[in-house]
């Protein structure tokens, strides 16, 4: 098989699975336990390999999902002592776990066929190279089969429990109430978490998979309003940033995962800047044209209550605006001949009396 | 519908010897409490007395320490599908990637079950709902699109989905324009009128006497239970309330003022200042 074409469907099966998870994490205010599971799972990785003394896939699946499991049990004793809050208790934890794994790779290195290095910024570049084999017979690369597999459970997990985590993951007291157990549901996504950082880490690093769990959903968030939207837009631009990133990677000679994290972290301003409607231009674009509507409608009916010529000096006065406001408010009333210029003063024509009647004058005198 | 049988002439809540504490701090105290099939109720008290608390009891979300909640005679659990609750606004994201329509929906879960899929019909049901509480125009709109009163309304459209015989409510009143507040209120009374309990939790006691038939009064221990003509009294609300005098105040203005509007015409009482009436 072609290396990048493995290369490329790795990276895009772990963006995917990073962002189908990393939607249900975000929207339950969680993006930091997901940080938490990928480190935490370090020592469960470690221990599985002390103990079958093999890169095996699945002890190492298993080792990971314990550990995650351990890590979410640990934040919730924790958190329900009351001594802490979340975020400390989440802080607290990772860390324990994750200086436990770093220790034991470090004194088991001998062991341990595991690069500190490569668990912590993860080698893409190196999947298509390791081939598993079944039966005697090579099947392919690794990497892929593995993250495949991942993916695909992902599939299958949120497919067949959309209802209930969209449910428990909204209202957690009415998902409890109905008799859709949010505590089971709250496990079971967790452990997910815990077995995709696994699946992961050998391609993007433990760390860089903080950046596909929470970078695309939180972008999908900004620009969608519906569930099945979000949580599908979140997996196009994962793969989009695994794709660019990669891309990126090869052109500038750089790290492929730092460059996946960069090109997700781009997209995701590009999304607050640009987003419709939500999007800070769009506000600050409404903002701009509501304000500027506005002011020619005050000013306009201030000229209908001077009746006469209105000298400029006094409306700068009144309304406490600069000459280069006035004339900027005035500008578009001038050219649609609302309002006319005479020597120093204003005063409303004709059309612009008219309009001032039809734009609901009597609304806005009220509102004054 | 799998239901077990109604328990003959059992109330449609009992709540016997309760003490709920988080940690060890008691948020309940050995309350017992008995609440009649059919009527409109609330649950009144100052602020911490428990009364959300006690509401979540009630639906199994908290582990008391000592005591039991039956529902129309049995435990909550095999009493799901008879109840429907309404859990206050603030307690969900309303930045949920989520529409009216969709909440609603979530409201017929527990009757679809575990692993299948909301149909076509579940959908109509659901905007049936919605039309009921006058936001069918609301559907398809994003749920953080909507002002305070309507999002109150779509939550008591997705209770309206469970088509429960019980219905819990905290807080429905809760920072809602006043047309909310007429159509809640036309709402509670149209459930009572189908044979549907309400329990509702009020924060505000100058409507307790226009709106609710029973009353609970508590103060982490339960003062006093029963019809609000009896039970809703001056000498009970400073049983429950201490010395905060404004509170008390109005109540009883509002107190009066029931009990003025009570006394028919024709005993003589004349509108102060104005003409007799004819």
């Amino acid at each position: 098989m072609n290396p990048t074409l493995v290369i490329l469907l790795v990276a895009c099966s772990v963006a995917a699975s990073c962002a189908l998870l990393g939607s249900f994490l975000v929207l339950r205010k969680m993006a930091l336990l997901g940080d938490a599971i990928s480190h935490a799972v370090l020592p469960g990785i470690v221990l599985a390999f002390l103990f079958t003394g093999s890169r095996a896939a699945l002890p190492m699946v298993i080792g990971a999902g314990v550990l995650g499991v351990v890590t979410v049990l640990l934040v919730e004793m924790f958190n329900r002592s009351r001594r802490l809050r979340e975020d400390a208790s989440i802080g607290v934890v990772f860390p324990a776990l994750f200086s436990l794994g770093v220790i034991l790779i470090s004194r088991y290195a001998s062991q341990v066929d595991l690069d500190l290095d490569c668990v912590l910024y993860g080698e893409i570049a190196y999947a298509p190279w390791d081939v598993l084999t079944f039966a005697g017979r090579e099947v392919g690369p690794k990497a892929l089969w593995v993250t495949g597999g991942v993916l695909l459970f992902n599939l299958a997990l949120v497919g067949t429990l959309w209802k209930e985590l969209q449910l428990s993951t909204f209202d957690a007291g009415l998902a409890a109430t109905l008799g859709f157990s949010p505590v089971a549901l709250h496990y079971l996504l967790m452990s997910a978490v815990s077995v995709t950082v696994v699946g992961s880490f050998e391609s993007v690093g433990a760390i860089l998979v903080v950046a596909l769990l929470v970078v695309p959903p939180a972008t999908a968030w900004l620009l969608t309003e519906r569930l099945e939207h979000m949580v599908g837009l979140a997996i196009l631009l994962g793969i989009v940033s695994a794709l660019g990133g990669y891309a990126f990677a090869r052109w500038w000679d750089a790290s492929i995962a730092g460059a996946m994290a960069m090109v997700a972290g781009l997209l995701f301003f590009a999304a607050l800047l640009l987003a419709p409607g939500h999007g800070l231009l769009a506000r600050l674009l409404t903002l701009r044209r509501m304000g500027g509507r506005l002011s020619g409608q005050l000013l306009l009916l201030h000229l209908q209550k001077g009746g006469a010529v209105v000298p400029a000096a006094l409306l700068e006065r009144r309304f406490g605006w600069s000459r280069r406001r006035l004339e900027k408010v005035l500008a578009p009333l001038r050219s649609n001949r609302l309002v006319e210029v005479d020597g120093d003063g204003l005063h409303l024509t004709e059309s612009g009396a008219k309009v001032l009647e039809s734009t609901g004058r009597a609304q806005l005198a009220h509102k004054l | 519908m799998t239901d077990p049988q109604s328990v003959p002439g059992a109330p449609a809540i009992e709540v016997h010897d309760l003490t709920v504490a988080y940690r060890t701090q008691p948020v309940l105290w050995d309350v017992d409490l008995q609440l009649p099939e059919g009527r409109l109720i609330a649950i009144v008290g100052p602020n911490g007395a428990g009364k959300s608390t006690l509401l979540k009891a009630m639906l199994g979300l908290v582990t008391p320490v000592t005591g039991w909640v039956q529902i129309f005679g049995e435990p909550y659990a095999r009493r799901r599908s008879w109840v429907g609750y309404v859990p206050q606004r603030e307690s969900v994201d309303w930045d949920f990637p989520t529409s009216a329509l969709d909440v609603v929906t979530m409201g017929l879960y527990g009757r679809i079950g575990w692993l299948r899929r909301p149909q076509k019909h579940h959908r109509e049901t659901a905007l049936a709902c919605l039309e009921k509480v006058g936001m069918a125009d609301f559907a398809r709109r994003q749920i953080s699109q909507l002002s305070g009163g309507q999002q109150q309304r779509v939550f008591l459209a997705r209770a309206l989905a469970q088509d429960a015989r019980l219905y819990l409510m905290d807080e429905p009143f809760a920072g809602v324009d006043a047309t909310t507040e007429r159509a809640i209120l036309a709402l509670l009374q149209e459930l009572r009128a189908t044979g549907r309990t309400v329990v509702a939790v009020h924060h505000d006691l100058q409507t307790v006497a226009e709106y609710f038939d029973h009353v609970a009064l508590l103060n982490m221990r339960l003062v006093a239970a029963g019809p609000v003509a009896t039970t809703f009294t001056a000498e009970n609300l400073q049983r429950t309330y201490g010395g905060r005098l404004t509170v008390l105040t109005q109540a009883t203005e509002a107190l009066l003022q029931k009990r003025t509007a009570e006394i028919p015409p024709d005993l003589g009482v004349k509108p102060a200042g104005g003409t007799p009436w004819t």
